[in-house]
């Protein structure tokens, strides 16, 4: 699967800044630390936007497209931010039978955004995980920790409604 | 140790004969000594060594499974077969699954005929192309550039463009993605004029496929031609009369200039002129700017601007020391400028009514054309249009001209008219050499005894060389493809090297081996130098001729004596000379 890149845009901080910098200035003189300082920058920015890998090429004098394949390449590189409330649907095999795919689509309708991607107000996040040992309940979905089960797309409604206030 | 090591050979058996070869070879390398011609796709030597596409492989006694013949090192009394059943069954099998998500549009794709895919297809015997027929991604185009278009339903992933662009330190493309998804595009997946690419097209003559190619151009000129009201002028950078031939099939370095010459007529241009003209004249207005330069304490080094791919990574890369830059038009927008005001007046043409098309080595030129400051009579373009070698190529072929069985004709005059200096042009270094002979007859009052500066001759990436000039000592710099000009220009940067004058181009080699040359197979490519073997007959060319200093040309005498004044008066600056823009790394 392509990763999607967030449109949303980049809300970085000096502070932020400041400190991938320090972990940039660590890392400088070994091309190898690539993935490690990528790893530190998304620990520090929760995904690797255009800015920030700008950053690292600069940083590291790495041209932007190594930085930018590498992103690509690694389940664990974001190119989009998680939400304040991250939507995780359970595709698992017993959550997907009970019809995990029609909530799964239903949100998609009702966030206005695809897997992969953040709703303009940088409220909800949504992506398709595997199983979370919850398959007595499916079809699951986690709203940050919380599980919700016994899914329908009728029900999803409500659910987000609780967040959105 | 050292010693005992560079002479150390290995045995070992090719198909059953005995091979002997330095140690650290390939198997690729060692097939290739005795005659054997190994397959290859994603293989570049020295760039792309990776092992990738498998297209490659051969048996090796005693191993567990096939092994890639490029980068597998010889061992002593190894047993290698290149061609049983099992590595040709493998080797077919590779091409119907990279067929199966390959665009094959072949019938009308620019690449067929000197496609590498299509090649090995039909040697491989793959008689059903959909064998393993699936899902496919339909990838859009990228034409956002003015010189190619990529066509990624057409792309085999073997890298090679990557390397290319890696190998210039440009690094704007590479593979993104991952498994099935894997495509190669620009960071975030932008379009390529919204990225710092220098439009060498080193990665369009790296292509295997028709994955990469030039934007064709052709039609325009066909247009023009064909337009009653248009009075239609081409002419030829110093590199096409040694590269054309291969285009029909002749032997690499062959000189074509006359047979050239005589296609051009018969495709229906109105007149046919020598870019050498045009470089003639760069020489002019060069060696002037430099004597100006050292007199008058002006920037130093000065560095040459005849390559418009440089002058793109000048601007995006070192914005800072654009200043360095001569101030000079390319040859090409000269010739153009000149042929739009000097000619047209001449032979009383209005110049809206002129339409000049350039036979390039170079993609970069297409850019050209569109940069600013390059419309130097009544805004119009100083050329129309410029078509690559490969462009010009197919014009000959669709008009069906034999090409091989043409006579030799001659330019036309008086823009057809130029020296050797201009000729050599074509090769890195070339434009130096051509400079030092005016420039150093300009500053001594004498004749050169001797007109061959050979230290700057030849394909090494840096060169320097030391002169004494009129009581100066003059030290000197030359560099081909943008990896090595890097190295000049961080020294220049940095205020080491104590430089006068650089001469840089583009493209490793300089214009024989531009990104707009004919498409020589990467097995052809690996083992033979292009670049060598095309810039030995320019070499030649430039000692068979009468004239070989810029400022001895009757036709360069003529246009300043009847023209331009002298060597950078206002006139010429108005017409011959250029600025340039700092453009961002990132867009």
């Amino acid at each position: 699967m392509v990763k999607k890149v967030s449109k949303l845009p980049f809300r970085g901080t000096p502070d932020q800044a400041a400190q991938l910098e320090a972990v940039i200035a660590e890392h400088k003189s070994d091309p190898s630390q690539l993935m490690a300082v990528m790893q530190k920058a998304q620990a520090i920015y929760g995904y690797l936007p255009y800015e920030v890998q700008v950053m690292i090429a600069d940083g590291m004098e790495i041209p932007l497209e190594k930085v930018y394949g590498v992103s690509t390449f690694y389940a664990q590189f974001a190119l989009s931010p998680a939400g304040k409330y991250a939507i995780s649907v359970c595709l698992g095999t017993a959550c997907y039978v009970r019809g995990a795919q029609a909530v799964f689509d239903h949100l998609q309708e009702l966030l206005g955004i695809g897997p992969g991607e953040c709703t303009e107000d940088g409220l909800f996040s949504l992506e398709a995980c595997r199983c979370i040992g919850a398959c007595g309940l499916a079809p699951v979905m986690m709203i940050n920790s919380e599980v919700y089960g016994n899914l329908t797309p009728e029900k999803l409604e409500g659910i987000l409604a609780k967040y959105r206030d | 140790m050292a010693i005992s090591e560079a002479v150390k050979t290995v045995n070992l058996k090719i198909n059953g004969m005995d091979v002997t070869v330095p140690a650290g070879s390939t198997i690729l390398e060692a097939a290739r000594s005795i005659g054997l011609e190994i397959p290859t796709l994603c293989y570049l030597k020295e760039i792309n060594e990776i092992g990738a596409c498998r297209i490659c492989v051969v048996e090796v006694k005693g191993a567990r499974s096939l092994v890639t013949a490029c980068v597998f090192p010889v061992a002593e009394g190894m047993e290698v077969f290149t061609n049983t059943e099992k590595v040709r069954r493998s080797r077919k099998l590779t091409l119907e699954l990279i067929l199966s998500t390959h665009d094959k549009n072949c019938l009308s794709c620019v690449r067929s005929g000197t496609c590498e895919l299509q090649q090995l297809c039909k040697e491989f015997g793959v008689d059903d192309p959909d064998y393993y027929k699936g899902e496919n991604i339909r990838y859009e185009f990228d034409d956002s550039m003015a010189h190619m278009v990529r066509d990624n339903n057409k792309c085999i992933l073997c890298r090679r463009c990557v390397a290319a662009c890696d190998n210039q330190c440009i690094s704007v493309i590479g593979a993104n993605a991952r498994g099935f998804d894997t495509h190669i595009s620009s960071p975030f997946d932008r379009d390529l004029d919204s990225v710092s690419c220098i439009s060498c097209g080193q990665c369009i003559v790296n292509c295997p496929t028709g994955a990469i190619v030039e934007k064709d151009e052709t039609a325009k000129v066909i247009a023009a031609i064909n337009d009653p009201s248009k009075f239609v002028v081409v002419h030829t950078a110093p590199s096409i009369r040694v590269t054309l031939g291969e285009a029909f099939g002749m032997k690499i370095g062959t000189n074509v200039q006359g047979k050239m010459v005589a296609a051009l007529r018969r495709l229906g241009f109105n007149k046919v002129f020598d870019t050498d003209f045009g470089a003639d004249l760069t020489i002019m207005e060069e060696a002037n700017e430099l004597v100006e330069r050292v007199k008058n304490g002006g920037v130093l080094p000065m560095i040459t601007s005849c390559s418009p791919g440089w002058v793109k990574y000048c601007e995006h890369y070192y914005p800072d020391l654009l200043p360095h830059l001569s101030s000079c038009k390319s040859p090409q927008q000269m010739q153009g400028a000149v042929l739009k005001s000097w000619y047209a007046q001449k032979m009383g043409i209005d110049p809206k009514d002129m339409f000049v098309v350039g036979i390039m080595p170079c993609t970069a030129k297409k850019f050209e054309n569109k940069r600013d400051h390059q419309h130097a009579v009544d805004g119009l373009p100083d050329v129309d249009v410029s078509l690559t070698t490969r462009e010009l190529a197919r014009m000959i072929e669709s008009a069906g001209i034999f090409f091989r069985d043409l006579p030799d004709e001659d330019y036309d005059n008086p823009l057809g008219e130029a020296t050797g200096a201009a000729v050599i042009f074509g090769a890195t270094g070339g434009v130096m050499e051509a400079a030092l002979r005016t420039a150093v007859e300009t500053i001594t009052g004498e004749q050169l005894p001797n007109v061959d500066f050979t230290q700057v001759r030849g394909t090494e990436g840096v060169k320097e060389a030391e002169y004494e000039v009129g009581g100066l000592q003059v030290k000197v710099a030359v560099a081909s493809g943008t990896k090595n000009a890097k190295i000049l220009m961080d020294k220049v940067r940095a205020g080491e090297g104590g430089y006068t004058f650089i001469e840089i181009m583009g493209c490793p080699g300089g214009c024989v081996n531009g990104g707009g040359q004919p498409i020589q197979h990467a097995v052809v490519r690996n083992f033979h130098d292009l670049r060598t073997l095309r810039a030995q007959t320019l070499y030649e060319a430039d000692r068979s001729l009468p004239l070989r200093k810029s400022h001895e040309s009757p036709a360069i005498k003529m246009i300043y004596s009847e023209f331009l004044g002298q060597p950078g008066s206002h006139k010429a600056h108005e017409l011959l000379h250029t600025e340039y823009t700092p453009r961002p790394k990132y867009n």
